[in-house]
């Protein structure tokens, strides 16, 4: 009946990612680092514009499977893990699953495994560090050079992302023949996102790991906005040979920030046509009780798995994708 | 009209764009972290066989096209145009040289060839992988000249030119590759 139940990663990767398992456990244990678990359905989602749930019932009566509770699968663990930072954690990491939807691709399954920590008092430079050293433990590469979102625009599409102007970055991606899809010329953040994924993020981390750093403050997503000029959020990707392998943040702790963040979010879900998600969580009530000043970050553990064993797809990382789950 | 949205783009779809078919050959997710979701597509023109590169973000749609595969018998050619019947309705087509292109080359009476139909007008067919032809022309075979390696041009009973060994003769039947236009076998009849 499925002709397709073999799995599509190799035995030899699957053992691969079995040590890789290990090695991420050692990784943060070493450090004092406590394993710990939360929910992957939750009353409570991460609200972004280009973050998109899924969303499950839970039935008050089984025979009517589709009256009842809306819980989310999580789009990744953060809520959760800030909640047990704001009540006395110091240092915690935990690999889980993490759930998005229409997202498949060489570099996408919307079901993937995700590694997530968090450490007390760590600065925005600290949170750098330790992703470097994670990433130098696992793959065995040389250590990440820092590059700010600024100096990688203007190295690799000539333009300063943060002062240029929108036409200016039209007239960049025209330059470098990157089509712009209908609808999206007026979008600042959007071409900012078209620039990064189709021109600047394919050429970093090409000879050396590269962290990403200083982005615009209107990408500061849970990242705190630093007050220099121009303002840039503490927020920190990891790029291996173009692919993007890790997001951090230096954590934002006002819940008035956040509010205002979900409801701009929310806004902007809704002019795209899609449903609005809940404005208000538990991680809202655990950042009015405060959070402690900590950086967090979360690596995608498929796409680690590939690029050390030198495969092109995630699929040839993981046992079943979504196709064949 | 149906329509695909993004998440339906795959390869092997079709779809039309300003009233004009297209197969869908490629298509790549590629979305930053936070970022907006990109659909880069590659398409193939069903009328004039080019391709198009299209971007498209997440959320965006296109219309399906009405382009369907029939089975149809190659009846008779006049002049420029060529007549075609569908095996199962009987319904007749006719198709114009330019839009044959290649085929006419491979085309003999009674050949059941594959025909696309955009709208249920014809737009494109295509013979069998293999068709079995005569050779209607060939300069008679050189003593001697019978070792390998060689070639020479024959004409078939189409009229097209094609490059056989050269000891096949006149008036033999040959098996003729479609998709490379190349000799495949001497058939004896």
């Amino acid at each position: 009946m499925f002709s397709d139940f073999h799995p599509t990663a190799s035995w030899k990767v699957l053992r691969l990612r079995s040590d890789l398992l290990h090695r991420t456990r050692d990784f943060f244990r070493t450090r004092g680092f406590l394993e710990i678990e939360t929910p992957l359905l939750s009353h409570d989602v991460v609200v972004d514009r280009h973050l998109d749930p899924l969303r499950v019932t839970l039935p008050d009566d089984p025979r009517h499977p589709e009256v009842g509770r809306t819980m989310w699968l999580q789009t990744s663990p953060e809520f959760a893990m800030k909640r047990l930072m704001a009540a006395g954690g110091e240092a915690i990491f935990q690999i889980t699953r993490a759930f998005r939807a229409a997202e498949q691709g060489r570099l996408h399954n919307p079901e993937f495994t995700i590694v997530e920590w968090y450490r007390q008092s760590d600065s925005y430079a600290d949170g750098m560090t330790l992703l470097s050293d994670l990433a130098e433990s696992l793959l065995g590469l040389p250590r990440a050079r820092r590059v700010t979102y600024k100096e990688a625009f203007q190295t690799h599409a000539g333009i300063d992302p943060h002062r240029g102007t929108v036409a200016e970055v039209l007239a960049a991606l025209e330059s470098l023949q990157v089509e712009v899809p209908a609808g999206l010329a007026d979008d600042r953040d959007g071409i900012l996102d078209l620039l990064l994924s189709q021109i600047v993020g394919p050429r970093l981390g090409v000879d050396q790991p590269t962290i990403l750093c200083e982005y615009p403050p209107t990408q500061a997503a849970l990242s705190q906005v630093r007050a220099s000029e121009p303002p840039v959020a503490e927020r920190f990707e990891l790029y291996v040979r173009g692919i993007e392998l890790a997001n951090g943040y230096h954590e934002l702790l006002d819940p008035q920030v956040l509010r205002a963040r979900n409801r701009a979010n929310n806004q902007l879900r809704a002019a795209d046509g899609k449903p609005t998600l809940p404005d208000e969580s538990r991680l809202l009530a655990a950042m009015e009780h405060g959070l402690p000043p900590c950086t967090g970050c979360a690596l995608g553990f498929d796409r680690v798995v590939m690029l050390a064993a030198g495969v092109s797809t995630i699929a040839e990382a993981m046992a079943f994708p979504i196709d064949r789950a | 009209m149906a329509t695909y949205n993004t998440s339906d783009f795959r390869k092997g779809i079709k779809v039309q764009i300003d009233g004009t078919p297209y197969l869908m050959v490629e298509c790549n997710f590629v979305k930053p972290g936070k970022g907006n979701a990109l659909y880069k597509c590659r398409m193939r023109n069903l009328l004039l066989g080019t391709m198009l590169d299209r971007t498209y973000k997440g959320g965006d749609s296109l219309e399906s096209a009405d382009v369907e595969d029939i089975n149809a018998q190659f009846l008779y050619r006049q002049g420029d145009t060529f007549f075609f019947m569908d095996q199962e309705s009987y319904e007749q087509y006719e198709l114009s040289k330019e839009k044959v292109d290649e085929a006419w080359k491979y085309l003999k009476e009674g050949m059941v060839c594959s025909m696309t139909l955009f709208n249920n007008n014809p737009i494109a067919v295509e013979p069998p992988f293999h068709v079995v032809l005569k050779v209607e022309y060939a300069e008679p075979t050189v003593r001697g000249n019978t070792a390998t390696g060689l070639s020479k041009l024959v004409k078939l009973e189409t009229g097209a030119e094609i490059s056989v060994p050269s000891f096949i003769e006149q008036n033999q039947t040959i098996k003729v590759d479609t998709r490379t236009g190349e000799y495949v076998e001497r058939v004896k009849e």
